[in-house]
């Protein structure tokens, strides 16, 4: 293509240079090769954003003539929103969804697992690690029925349970009584390597010599462990609490297979309940409007998330 | 410190929660040396068995579909079988149950994962190589773009497809992949470029060859591992992904394994389990085999670092 075979790089006077036609014709050259990125991603990402802020105030359906034909709304699906009991109780679901298996349970299982990697010995490391992660290389669809069948009412869960505890104590059908407690304890079970990873790297850039130090001093290991190392990670954490967070807010596959929301809505975090709106009851506008709130939740943590990482961009 | 940001991971939120773009790390750094001995072998030995409590809870539903998918009388309950069989493989290893699926996946997660690299490669070029004011601004909308849980709302992709006339087209939802996995992949592959010192392709400059030519004959041989590292995190993150062809591919004879697997035992009544894992096993062997693949390539820390460094 065009850039001139002068344009030594980095050449910050020439590309930035305005007012002559010269300089323009290099910029846009220079940019040229952005146009397929910045095309898709207007079109498929930009697309998707504007077009749900547009469509959750029309009424559209999913067939009839409210399908072609959808009136402008304004405001109404956010009124019937907020006066729904069912999306107050999707959004709690949705916020314990994610404290319960990203902030707490994928992050402090991450970390604890990394710890005891580095702690064990010999060839269990390698062998758990392994596992930890195959749950999390596996496609979501398959690690999802494999979790179904774990909680079922006949599954390996009330199996053991029914072996431990005796008689009555496997009888609980886990996926209809605590359909909460199974889809985070599924999602712990999923996401866990990825926090595991981080922390197992961000762990191994901690310099010994100052756990020593203190240990010389006198630290208890877990005096060494809560004022040394974790101080020292706090940006590793940081950011993996966030995204974390992000991904977990996008989860649907796992819920939607193991108990599809229910039973009734009372497993359906906030993607769960705008599908079901949209395709069960074929209230697209109104499922278009949750989705929005969801974005609007994701940008927010993602806007952190960009702030914290102000520093590798400049 | 440690430095250890996951933009690899990023694309998780982008893509839905799939196995996207593992942030290639062994957990096997040596650890720490320890003071005090006797100390250390007690930690050790307790270490290793909280170690082996959580591979147990790992292990298990893992198990479940091995042993179902050669277990004549596969139940929802983990058992060893008595008369292990490949029934259960050749009753799915049909045309219509397994190898059209298979194929619609490699299709889209293979074009999925061929667009975005191209397109990512040429994005990063002048990212990486001219200073401009537009850059910061550029990245900072690719790092926003890279963690918005963008296939969280697939209802208004639903409708913005319909209005386009897209849906049910192969070609829309590779697209439509593609675009939610380049914020991940252009910042990636920006920073595995910036690591190609600028001074060969100088050299070509001053040979009176184009920056396109430069990026084509020396920038892209050199970075090969790279791409290839981005190109397998798209397609497995594609292969996984249920939530996206299942709004967006409403005829069976497009539809990609995820979805496949979904209606063909997510919706019967009794529910063959057998066969459910052992299409499992054929449909999850070649990501699993795709990820040690990224590890030898990546070796070790590579990928994570290139993701990462800015």
């Amino acid at each position: 293509m065009s850039a001139p075979a002068g344009a030594t790089a980095p050449a910050p006077a020439r590309a930035t240079g305005r007012g002559d036609g010269g300089g323009r014709l290099v910029l846009l050259a220079r940019l040229a090769p952005l146009a397929p990125t910045v095309a898709l991603m207007l079109v498929f990402l930009a697309g998707p954003i504007a077009y749900a802020l547009y469509g959750s105030l029309t009424n559209t359906a999913l067939s009839g003539y409210r399908a072609a034909d959808p009136e402008f709304v304004g405001l109404d699906n956010y009124s019937t929103l907020v006066s729904s009991g069912e999306f107050w109780q999707s959004a709690w679901l949705t916020l314990l969804f994610v404290l319960a298996s990203a902030v707490v349970g994928q992050n402090v299982l991450g970390m604890v697992v990394a710890l005891l990697l580095r702690a064990a010995r010999g060839p269990l490391r390698s062998l758990v690690s392994g596992l930890v992660v195959t749950a999390w290389v596996l496609p979501e669809i398959v690690a999802a029925f494999a979790l179904y069948a774990f909680f079922s009412g006949d599954g390996t869960l009330n199996a053991v349970l029914g072996l431990v505890g005796g008689e009555g104590a496997g009888g609980t059908a886990w996926l209809v009584t605590f359909p909460m407690t199974a889809v985070i304890l599924a999602n712990v079970w999923r996401g866990t390597a990825f926090s595991m990873m981080v922390y197992g790297a961000a762990l191994a850039e901690v310099p010994p010599d100052l756990a020593e130090a203190a240990a010389l001093d006198g630290a208890s290991g877990r005096q060494r462990f809560f004022r040394i190392t974790l101080p020292l990670l706090r940006r590793s954490i940081g950011t993996n609490l966030m995204l974390t967070t992000l991904q977990t807010l996008g989860v649907f596959t796992l819920i939607w297979v193991m108990t599809g929301g229910g039973p009734g809505t009372s497993s359906s975090t906030l993607p769960v309940l705008a599908f079901q709106e949209a395709f069960r009851f074929g209230q697209v506008g109104y499922g278009t409007a949750i989705a929005v709130v969801t974005l609007v939740v994701g940008a927010l943590f993602a806007t952190v998330y960009v702030r914290v990482l102000k520093p590798e961009v400049d | 410190m440690a430095d250890t940001r996951p933009t690899a991971g990023a694309s998780a939120g982008a893509a839905g929660r799939t196995p996207a773009a593992p942030p290639v790390v062994v957990p096997d750094a040596p650890p720490a040396p320890r003071l005090t001995s006797p100390q250390r072998r007690g930690t050790s030995v307790a270490a290793n068995l909280a170690l082996a409590v959580v591979g147990v809870a790992f292990l298990v539903p893992l198990a479940w579909i091995l042993l179902a998918s050669v277990d004549p009388d596969a139940t929802v309950s983990v058992s060893v079988p008595t008369r292990p069989t490949l029934e259960h493989f050749s009753t799915v290893l049909t045309y219509d149950l397994t190898f059209l699926p298979l194929w619609n996946s490699l299709v889209v997660s293979g074009g999925a994962a061929l667009v975005t690299v191209v397109v990512a490669t040429l994005a990063a070029y002048p990212l990486s190589r001219y200073r401009m004011r537009f850059n910061r601004s550029f990245m900072y909308v690719i790092l926003f773009g890279s963690c918005l849980p963008i296939t969280a709302i697939m209802v208004p992709v639903y409708a913005l497809f319909v209005a386009l006339g897209m849906l049910d087209s192969l070609l829309g939802t590779v697209l439509f992949l593609a675009a939610t996995s380049l914020p991940m992949a252009v910042w990636m592959l920006k920073n595995f470029m910036d690591g190609v010192p600028v001074s060969l392709e100088e050299a070509a400059w001053v040979d009176g060859a184009s920056a396109m030519s430069a990026l084509r004959r020396i920038v892209v041989p050199l970075m090969r591992p790279g791409i290839a590292v981005v190109f397998i995190f798209v397609f497995t993150q594609a292969w996984g992904n249920f939530f996206v062809p299942f709004v967006l591919l409403l005829d069976p004879a497009k539809q990609p394994a995820a979805v496949s697997i979904f209606t063909f035992f997510g919706t019967q009544g009794a529910i063959a389990y057998g066969q459910l894992a052992a299409f499992s096993v054929l449909y999850a062997t070649p990501v699993l085999a795709l990820y040690l693949l990224v590890q030898r390539l990546a070796g070790g820390s590579f990928a994570l670092a290139g993701s990462v460094k800015g």
